[in-house]
């Protein structure tokens, strides 16, 4: 009643001023902002985007091949480079698998059980966001390292946790541990337990449970995690260097490669292994809309379904 | 097969949801646990399917002791009050699922599968349905799934958890209907939770009233409805006037009124208190013997019967009056007219 009310003298009002030529504010309706503004903020958003997103792509490009297609093949094929690609590579295959585990069990405990400390659990969970990642690097090296807590041991019995493989590994799982359980302790305190009770009232074992009704259901949101996941376990750089030692060849990852070559004025080289990271940035953003897409339609299910009962 | 609950307790941090509740249900009944929200019902309920676990008490089916036994070999059919279907399955991988996960030697083949699934649905009236899935149904048609899933693995007992606790009125009425009349077809013994008074009367063969996590009253619908046996049961099934008394000697004495209570002809000036069905009242025009007079405040005429509401001398709230519609003219029911009230049926409970 009110609005219909307004709308009347809205329009009355536009009229009159029709012919004083006030056309722009006639047209604009009651919830959006003055065309200037609109764009003057859009323009901001996108001179922002161009200027510290799409140009700092667009050079790394151009000066990894700015010395042609020779220098680049040459700088991702050598050796050392290879080495780093491959360790980068192992790293993210070791780590991924054992936060999709670590990421989906926590998940698991904190939405469908009851316990004392599950807050400080959640918060917990977020801590590898929250701290630098070299602290996240130095405390591993006090644990691991030859100085460090359980360094005498370790030396004792041949172990190599810090400057090796296994290092590494521990800094990558550690930074990446949140991003898996970011995304599905909240879908799956939204789904509740129900549809798992269903199951076993039907006779389904715990595993049939799992990959029949649990996983099904958390899929996209699963991918969605494991990509972001995969994406920093391939480009974390922080606590990385702190625990590798940086021998070439060894136990450079690729972001570390990267440093040391761009350290050596070996700037082609340094932008051609750049390039290699950006392409998995650009691959990741690309399936990273595909499953918000798809994830979305999801939901949008879900909320048809829970509005129809 | 029947079903027993011996001493059951079970507390939620202070909360005590079960109280020492002892029960039994006989083989192919259709029970109903009434009462209100937090009076322990789905707890217990969830207690029999084992999908909680008591804090002591033990659970026999058909005799023997279940308390221990897992879930998934109790063979029980839980339906849940928001049908719980798995979302991303058709209706049709829905309703196999407990035959398919099945072990290897038990589960039966897919043509079986196949056409076990098939009679289900006709049982439910949806074979039309096969293909579709959850979120393309309306809640009715879900539950009505949710129920020939939970009848796949042919279950011993059926367990319902406010089944049509989520569902629009009209097709609560109808699907209540047809679950009794699927109960008749099948006979299994079904125990169903509901906090809806008229849906326990009309579809159980027997209630039990919880209240607190104890039992108040166990019966046939009709023995809850006309005998209850205590004045929550008298509150929570359908309306009632309610009167503060004092009982003496066989008469409640509302101030100068009294209505009669054998039942306590040796009891002494006690306080009571006095439940009237507003059904149980006749209106007059003329002041006869043991009626009340009373005023006009309210009249309801929409719906099957008058809901006539009284102003009196005897309480503070209004008395409610139910006639049927056929009283309307030959009373003068207009507001402020004066009537005379009075109870044919009463019953007094003393207070503690």
């Amino acid at each position: 009643m009110a609005g219909s009310i307004s709308n009347l003298g809205h329009n009355t009002a536009a009229k009159k001023n029709h012919s004083a030529g006030i056309r722009g504010i006639a047209k604009q309706s009651a919830t959006s902002e003055a065309r200037w503004i609109r764009w003057s903020l859009i323009s901001i958003a996108m001179l922002f985007l161009a200027l510290f997103l799409i140009l700092p792509l667009v050079i790394v490009f151009t000066e990894a091949f700015a010395k042609g297609m020779g220098v680049y093949v040459a700088a991702i094929t050598h050796p050392d480079a290879a080495a780093a690609i491959k360790l980068t590579l192992l790293a993210a295959a070791i780590a991924v698998p054992l936060n999709v585990v670590f990421g989906l069990a926590a998940s698991w405990a904190i939405a469908k059980f009851q316990f004392k400390g599950k807050q400080i659990v959640i918060t917990l969970i977020d801590l590898p966001f929250a701290v630098s990642p070299v602290v996240a690097g130095l405390i591993y090296m006090l644990l691991f390292g030859a100085q460090g807590l359980f360094g005498h041991w370790l030396m004792d019995h041949n172990v190599r946790i810090m400057f090796a493989v296994p290092g590494i590994v521990l800094a990558t799982v550690f930074i990446t541990f949140p991003f898996i359980t970011r995304e599905l302790i909240p879908l799956m305190q939204e789904q509740g337990k129900e549809q798992e009770e269903a199951a076993i009232t039907l006779g389904a074992n715990g595993w049939q449970m799992f990959f029949r009704v649990t996983l099904p259901s958390i899929k996209w949101a699963l991918l969605y995690g494991i990509i972001l996941c995969n994406a920093r376990a391939m480009g974390e750089f922080g606590a990385v260097s702190v625990v590798s030692g940086k021998i070439r060849g060894q136990t450079n990852t690729m972001p570390l490669h990267i440093e040391i070559l761009y350290n050596e004025y070996q700037f082609a080289a340094a932008f051609a292994v750049a390039s290699l990271l950006a392409l998995l940035a650009l691959v990741t953003l690309v399936l990273k809309s595909a499953l918000e897409w798809k994830a979305a339609r999801e939901h949008e299910i879900a909320v048809l379904t829970a509005q129809a009962q | 097969m029947s079903i027993e609950v011996r001493q059951l307790n079970k507390n939620f941090g202070a909360f005590s949801a079960l109280n020492n509740v002892s029960l039994d249900f006989p083989t192919g009944e259709l029970v109903a646990l009434l009462g209100p929200s937090g009076c322990g019902k789905t707890t217990l309920l969830r207690i029999i399917a084992g999908l909680e676990n008591p804090d002591s008490g033990t659970v026999l089916f058909h005799g023997e002791e279940a308390t221990n036994v897992h879930v998934r070999e109790r063979n029980v059919g839980f339906v849940f009050q928001h049908y719980a279907l798995f979302r991303h399955m058709t209706v049709f991988d829905n309703v196999a699922f407990g035959l398919s996960v099945r072990p290897k030697e038990t589960r039966p083949t897919k043509l079986e599968i196949k056409k076990r699934v098939h009679e289900l649905l006709e049982l439910v009236q949806l074979d039309w349905l096969a293909d579709r899935y959850p979120h393309q149904l309306s809640g009715g048609q879900r539950q009505r799934i949710a129920l020939a899933r939970a009848l796949a693995v042919e279950p011993k007992v059926l367990l319902l958890d406010e089944p049509f606790g989520a569902l629009d009125a009209k097709v609560r009425k109808d699907l209540r209907r047809w679950l009794r009349r699927l109960h008749d077809e099948l006979h299994i013994t079904s125990i169903f939770v509901t906090h809806d008074q008229e849906e326990a009367m009309e579809v159980a063969d027997r209630i039990v009233v919880l209240n607190k996590g104890k039992i108040e009253q166990i019966g046939s619908p009709d023995d809850i409805y006309n005998n209850p046996a205590s004045p929550f049961v008298y509150d929570f099934i359908g309306q009632v006037n309610l009167f503060h008394s004092r009982v003496d000697h066989g008469w409640a004495h509302i101030g100068d009124y009294k209505l009669p209570a054998p039942e306590f002809s040796s009891v002494n000036n006690q306080t009571a208190i006095a439940y009237v069905r507003p059904h149980d009242i006749e209106l007059t025009q003329e002041n006869i013997e043991g009626s009340i007079p009373a005023t006009v405040s309210h009249v309801s005429t929409a719906g099957s019967v008058l809901r006539i509401e009284l102003t009196n001398k005897l309480s503070d709230d209004v008395i409610h009056v139910e006639l049927p519609r056929s009283q309307e003219r030959s009373l003068d029911l207009s507001v402020g007219a004066q009537v005379y009230a009075k109870p044919t049926t009463s019953k007094v409970f003393l207070q503690r």
